[in-house]
């Protein structure tokens, strides 16, 4: 059974809130050390008395949760259902930092009621009166994925439901610093379109929103079909892995055993490229492919940066040319495969097809 | 007609009890376990009563557990001696567990290694031991409980607040029904932190008494730390390993209340969707519920809006209800999972757990809760009800099998 | 007491979050919650957060946090009947 994918909005690094054709030109950095979102005009979607109280990430999440309603056209969904790796972590940081500075007293609990990972999911249902399903996962680089598998469970129950489901992660001063001294960064200022030149360890951090729209019935003006899904937890080696991807597509049932192109989750670390570099040499050789995290950085659910892309690529039928890695790319795109991991533990996988 | 799904094995840890047999006696025997602060570091400690584990870290540890660090959160910790209980009532081999699930809620993570850490850090960004911070978010706990237990099939960690592991729960109970897996060890784990203290205070919703659910003079909840785990498995499985059967999870509803971000609306919308949604999943009405296990906290708002929802659905005839918050205080993020270990003991005893602390009739209701243990004839089916902020609500129906 | 209710009015605009309004905007004796500003619980309890840390006044009971935080002027109000020593 496919899921079908009737809009989708974005929040990322790159000029892509609302954007309904792929940007002409990608948005560059020069020597930064994270890539931080492009922020849209709040008030045209959330009231100022109730923006008052939200964080950065509480806006942009529910900006682009809404602005995907909109688009849609559907005014209270079957289910609203959110991935975050690490949450709303400005308030987190904020109402810690209360706890040492007033020694325990006379907190505001305003930072602490948002600091929750379900503000965002919460905060949307809120704002439209929705009283239907609503959840929120948390699992590193496996939270959106964990979102989108519940969507394609309860589609696969009911196909003519309408989910709403995204993914929100930020990156705030506090937590840059944190997973830098976790060795998780280049230790050296980065352009983010030469993200995969410099050959070093780290990797260049980011954020983003992604909102979609998901059915389980076809329509006319579908971006894209969700065939399939999977996440698989620390493998062995790159052997293992390259044995998932293939039983995977196997299972997908592609007639010509090979998708037209792969789109990669490299963040230009050397010490976890290399399960992407084993299957470009070995399995996945010769097919075209692409990678996205010079885009909108790396972050624990920056698959769902790929997959908006990727929904619009076979919307479009367009391979925009700043994806890095492009050459002999296919003229036509049926079957798109999404390959991501985060730091070797948290793998997963997504096909697409073109409706 | 989708597939049953049966809980084989239960486990817990919690403030009356680190494992089934004692929390099951201090449940009989009317044994609280909401005191004075003892292990936690806070400003609070003499001051507000909390449900805690007297169990040192290092004592848990010592509890043979095989590759634990002494720097893992104190969540991850409770998180696999909770679960490996659950485990070994199953009977599950390696094998079973290498492709089984394990679906886990917490709603802070590992948030008491990261004050450690943070204290030090707000102010030197460069000093603090980086390892007490890398257990931070709600994943870490649940690939260390994997780890520990070699679960390897499927991972998946929700939070949507105090209703995080009812979800959980939900989310393996379909996954089952849908073949996706065979076996899930599904629930949750929360450990007391100097956040949720200090949150719940600047919400002025903390009793400086033992909590008092459904009580007209109540005044706020006690928190409580705990973790609870089920093992879930498919009506074909259990058939051809010729399990034992614990229970049933037979219904389940997920409703959002959307009326505001902390308070529970008036009128218990959102409670009455999910009790409602979660007596149709179970082909049930209402008058088959043997016992309502209520999230009750014991705050001024929760429990009325609790209430006037169950008066709502259940009309005239309410079903025996009470809190068992007041046993093992709020456990946040392992609270629907706590409550649902407990649902499936009540089922196998026959019995209703007493609301301790209760006195004196809500004026707005018409029901007062079980105040004493109690055995009863002919018990069918439990709901347990878990809500929380973001309007997130939940329940789960078990069954006699 | 014209004085306190300006101070007030700026600290509540602070606290709140309520960038968008200037103090002139907010009627001192126009109700806070549901009606006037808007407000709801969780502002009540940042406000009763302002009156201890800035004021050193803690409200005793909910019915005397209800009638103090009813609008700026009774707030001030509170404020003055309390401060005098």
């Amino acid at each position: 059974m496919a899921v079908y994918i009737k809009e989708a909005t974005a929040i990322s690094p790159q000029n892509t809130f609302g954007a309904k054709v792929l940007p002409e030109e990608p948005a560059t950095y020069t020597d930064v050390n994270m890539l931080r979102c492009i922020e849209p005009v709040y008030r045209d979607f959330i009231d100022p008395m109730v923006a008052r109280r939200m964080s950065r990430i509480v806006k942009m999440g529910v900006c682009c949760a809404l602005r995907c309603l909109r688009d849609s056209g559907i005014e209270v969904p079957d289910a609203i259902i959110a991935g975050t790796g690490l949450g709303c972590l400005e308030d987190t940081e904020k109402f810690l930092g209360s706890i040492y500075a007033n020694e325990e007293k006379l907190l505001n609990p305003t930072p602490f009621i948002q600091s929750t990972h379900n503000t965002v999911a919460g905060a949307v249902a809120l704002a439209i009166k929705c009283h239907n399903y609503n959840a929120t996962y948390t699992h590193r680089g496996f939270s959106f994925e964990n979102a989108l598998e519940d969507a394609l469970l309860q589609l696969a129950e009911n196909p003519g439901l309408r989910m709403l489901t995204g993914g929100f992660d930020e990156v705030t001063p506090g937590s840059y610093e944190i997973t830098r001294r976790m060795g998780l960064w280049k230790n050296h200022p980065v352009s983010n379109l030469s993200l995969e030149q410099y050959h070093t360890r780290g990797s260049l951090p980011g954020e983003g929103v992604a909102f979609f729209m998901l059915g389980g019935r076809k329509d006319a003006g579908d971006w894209a079909a969700i065939r399939s899904i999977q996440t698989f937890y620390k493998p062995a080696s790159e052997a293992e892995v390259a044995q998932r991807i293939s039983n995977f597509m196997a299972d997908c049932g592609l007639k010509t055993g090979k998708p037209d192109l792969v789109i990669f989750g490299k963040n230009g670390d050397v010490t976890g490229d290399r399960y992407y570099e084993y299957v470009i040499s070995g399995l996945l050789k010769n097919i075209p492919h692409v990678s996205y995290k010079h885009l909108c950085g790396e972050y624990d659910t920056s698959a769902s940066f790929a997959l908006w892309l990727a929904a619009l690529m076979i919307k479009e039928q367009r391979i925009p040319s700043y994806l890095e890695g492009g050459k002999n790319l296919p003229r036509e795109l049926n079957h798109v495969l999404i390959y991501n991991h985060l730091r070797g533990v948290n793998h997963s996988l997504y096909f697409l097809e073109r409706c | 007609m989708p597939d049953s799904v049966f809980v084989t094995g239960v486990g817990i840890i919690s403030a009356i009890g680190s494992d089934v047999e004692s929390v099951w006696s201090s449940l009989k025997e009317g044994r609280t376990g909401i005191g004075p602060m003892k292990l936690i570091d806070s400003a609070y400690k003499g001051e507000l009563p909390v449900a805690e584990i007297y169990a040192s870290n290092k004592e848990l540890l010592g509890t043979a557990l095989p590759r634990v660090k002494n720097y893992y959160s104190r969540t991850a910790l409770l998180g696999m001696i909770a679960a490996r209980q659950a485990i070994v009532q199953s009977g599950a081999g390696s094998e079973s567990l290498e492709n089984a699930g394990l679906i886990s809620a917490n709603t802070v993570g590992g948030m008491d290694r990261t004050e450690i850490f943070y204290k030090g850090f707000m102010s030197d960004k460069s000093s603090g031991r980086i390892r007490e911070a890398a257990g931070h978010d709600c994943g870490d706990s649940t690939e260390k409980i994997a780890d520990n237990l070699g679960i390897r099939g499927y991972l998946s960690t929700i939070n949507t607040a105090c209703s995080s592991s009812a979800n959980a729960i939900m989310l393996g109970a379909r996954m089952i029904r849908q073949g996706k897996l065979k076996m899930a060890i599904t629930g949750g784990v929360d450990c007391l932190t100097k956040f949720t203290i200090n949150g719940f205070n600047s919400l002025m919703i903390l009793d400086r008494e033992q909590c008092r659910p459904f009580d007209e003079n109540r005044n706020g909840l006690n928190l409580g730390e705990a973790a609870a785990y089920l093992v879930l498995e498919s009506a074909e499985e259990v058939r051809r390993q010729g399990k034992r059967i614990l229970g049933e999870i037979s219904g389940y509803g997920n409703a959002c209340d959307a009326y505001h971000q902390t308070a529970s609306s008036p009128e218990g919308h959102g409670a009455f969707l999910s009790m409602k949604q979660a007596l149709e999943t179970a082909g049930l009405g209402p008058s088959d519920i043997s016992y309502i296990n209520t999230h009750g906290t014991g705050t001024k708002n929760n429990d009325l809006s609790e209430g006037v929802a169950i008066e709502r659905l259940f009309q005239d005839v309410i079903p025996p209800c009470s809190s068992t918050k007041s046993f093992t205080g709020h456990t946040l993020g392992a609270a629907a999972a706590v409550e649902a270990v407990l649902s499936i003991l009540a089922l196998q005893n026959n019995c209703i757990y007493p609301n301790l602390n209760f006195s004196v009739q809500m004026h707005e209701l018409h029901f007062a809760p079980v105040t004493g243990f109690k055995t009863v004839q002919g018990m069918r089916h439990i709901m347990s009800n878990s809500f929380g902020f973001g309007g997130n609500n939940s329940s789960l129906i078990f069954s006699k099998h | 007491m014209e004085q306190l209710i300006a101070k007030l009015k700026s600290e509540i605009i602070e606290v709140l979050n309520l960038s968008e309004l200037s103090p002139d905007e907010i009627d001192e004796n126009a109700p806070l919650f549901v009606e006037g500003l808007g407000l709801d619980s969780i502002d009540a309890l940042e406000l009763i957060v302002l009156l201890e840390k800035n004021y050193g006044l803690k409200l005793g009971t909910a019915e005397e946090g209800k009638k103090v935080l009813r609008s700026v002027r009774s707030m001030a109000e509170f404020i003055r009947e309390n401060n005098k020593g």
